[in-house]
């Protein structure tokens, strides 16, 4: 069972975390503190480090230096099993060698839930029912029986996204989770998943403004080692993020909503 | 009929497989031993198997006949069910609908000790221990060649684990394939033949009862392991990362089910000689029939090999009787056209 934290401890707390790629850093000494119910966007330029980090977060890749606590216990001290009930994560690459349903991906994802050798989990009527349920948070009940080689990307990554949060963990590691969608469908998408309070997000995010609307919290990467956090508001703004893409980023006001606009001009 | 509806008679399908299968299997069984060089009735074959189960043997037609034949039918049906076993597991593991049981080299160790052996001069027996050796000795060789892609915790998910495995794998086959021809060239006239009928996989090589009866309980243990994986297998397809962070331990699945797949084929070599096509084949008409879920694909595939070899071997030695013709080539004469008919269907 999930551990829910105390409220005033952190839920994934970074103390002075490495990440390297090579000889090259990508997170140098980074200290974050995560609160559950927070929403936190990860930003920065192609090769950043974005998913190394998500990566390290997941506990699929080791860090280079430093520690990760998860529910309050570093995150090496738990199993392949227990981590899967603390978290999941959405990554953005698929693999469908075989015709398999949508429906069955996501209920393939209470793997753990069902126990490894159970054959009677095809027809469990409770997973499935939460899968359709997740399937139609994500808009995409009426592709539950279709094959997923047959899906667009944009489907898939939704059926992706279900299957996440049929896994029902406090925590979510989102990679480009909108990545591939249509503006109707980043929008639903991205209300839904904030719709869920209980839940804790960590995403990469290229699209600046639908991390400003989702996310409570950001952090910068540059790339280079160094990095910048706090609440969105005062993180994701024209000054900070014009030198961190190298090109010049206006935020404008719309209805009352910051929009950023990419001039193409050279930042100052 | 759309897609759709398709899908969902796929799931009605799932569950009634595998009693449809083994049915299929048992009528195979019962076809493999009335027909033959000499055609026995039913009632007679029951009589004779009834007496035999007794104990008591009265001499007859049908009881020499049932002596010869059953024994060559079980260890039929453990090989093909074997191969097919081993054939799911590897499409699966390596997420490549390529391969085959002897992707990996296992089948060149076996072919290649067993060859060297027969140049000996050896008996069956001793064959088919040589065989098992060589089988081993693969396994072992690509354990350790791909230990980093097999062992290593650290080693980053989904880039490469599969291909490096797999490239290891047709290098060992390579390598073997190489030294077999290297003793069948140097190999003297007079074992020409017999090298190339084991090459070929034959069931005609004196398997007792008993090694027979054991080679099945093999497969049904191997299948029942294999089986507790079959849900862990079914997420490591949608790949590692994704399969890790849904709670499975990727690097103990992935190496007991090398281990389960290498042994399966090591025996089934060992008792035919290189069966061709079966492991190959079988899971992929299963797929096409029940989808890819892993807890139906391997028994179904299993079933479906050792049908598909009984069946073989059971034409072998009837169409051209007396003459007995290599299991081997039929089961890729029989599973060729099967396949392409497949492969048209949409």
């Amino acid at each position: 069972m999930a551990t829910a934290a105390p409220l005033t401890s952190a839920l994934l707390a970074c103390r002075a975390l490495d990440v390297r790629y090579g000889d090259r850093w990508l997170v140098r000494s980074l200290h974050m503190r995560i609160t559950a119910g927070e929403r936190w966007a990860l930003v920065g330029p192609n090769g950043a480090g974005k998913t190394s980090l998500l990566q390290v977060l997941a506990g699929v890749r080791p860090p280079d230096g430093g520690t990760i606590e998860l529910s309050g216990q570093p995150l090496q001290h738990w199993s392949v099993e227990q981590l899967a009930e603390l978290r999941a994560f959405v990554t953005d690459r698929w693999f469908d060698p075989f015709g398999v349903r949508a429906l069955d991906t996501v209920m393939a994802a209470r793997y753990r839930m069902r126990g490894a050798a159970s054959g009677a989990g095809r027809h469990d009527s409770q997973c499935e029912r939460l899968a359709r349920q997740c399937l139609a948070a994500m808009d995409c009940e009426a592709l539950a029986q279709r094959d997923v080689r047959q899906l667009s990307r944009g489907e898939r990554q939704r059926v992706a996204l279900a299957a996440g949060l049929a896994q029902e963990t406090p925590l979510l590691l989102l990679d480009e989770p909108i990545a591939h969608q249509d503006p109707r469908h980043q929008v639903q998408v991205l209300q839904q998943l904030g719709a869920r309070t209980a839940c804790t997000y960590v995403g990469a995010l290229h699209d600046i403004n639908a991390a400003a609307r989702f996310a409570t919290h950001a952090l910068l990467l540059t790339g280079d080692g160094s990095w910048q956090t706090g609440p969105s508001v005062s993180v994701l703004t024209q000054q900070r993020l014009s030198p961190l893409f190298g090109t010049e980023i206006v935020q404008i006001e719309v209805d009352s909503h910051r929009v950023f606009v990419s001039t193409g001009g050279v930042p100052s | 009929m759309t897609l759709d509806a398709l899908l969902r008679f796929r799931e009605l399908r799932a569950a009634a497989v595998l009693p449809a299968l083994a049915v299929a299997a048992l009528l195979c069984l019962l076809a493999a031993l009335r027909f033959g060089s000499v055609e026995v009735g039913t009632l007679d074959l029951a009589r004779a198997l009834l007496q035999r189960l007794l104990g008591h043997n009265e001499p007859s037609l049908a009881s020499t006949v049932l002596a010869l034949r059953l024994s060559r039918a079980l260890s039929g049906m453990a090989v093909g069910g074997l191969l097919a076993f081993s054939g799911a597991l590897l499409q699966a593991l390596l997420r490549n609908p390529l391969a085959d049981p002897y992707v990996l080299g296992v089948s060149g160790g076996a072919s290649c000790a067993a060859v060297a052996a027969i140049a000996l001069g050896a008996g069956a027996v001793a064959i088919a221990l040589f065989a098992a050796g060589g089988a081993l000795a693969a396994m072992l060789l690509l354990f350790l060649l791909a230990h980093r892609a097999l062992f290593a915790r650290d080693a980053p998910l989904d880039q490469g684990r599969d291909s490096a495995i797999l490239l290891t794998g047709v290098m060992i086959a390579s390598l073997c394939a190489a030294a077999l021809s290297l003793v069948l060239s140097l190999a003297p006239d007079g074992r020409l033949r017999t090298m190339v009928f084991w090459l070929l996989g034959d069931l005609g090589g004196a398997v007792s009862l008993p090694v027979a009866a054991l080679a099945l309980l093999a497969w049904a243990l191997l299948l029942a392991l294999g089986l507790r994986d079959a849900g862990a297998l079914n997420l490591m397809l949608g790949g590692e990362l994704q399969a890790y962070t849904q709670g499975v331990a990727i690097v103990p699945v992935r190496r007991r089910l090398i281990a389960l797949t290498a042994v399966a084929t090591g025996m089934a070599v060992a008792l035919a000689g290189a069966v061709g096509f079966v492991g190959f084949v079988a899971p992929h008409l299963v797929r096409y029939f029940v989808g890819a879920d892993q807890r139906v694909v391997l028994p179904a595939a299993s079933l479906t090999g050792a049908i598909l070899v009984l069946f073989a071997d059971t034409i072998g030695r009837s169409v051209a009787a007396p003459l007995q013709l290599p299991v081997g080539a039929l089961t890729a004469l029989i599973g060729v056209p099967v396949f392409l008919w497949q492969l048209q269907r949409p």
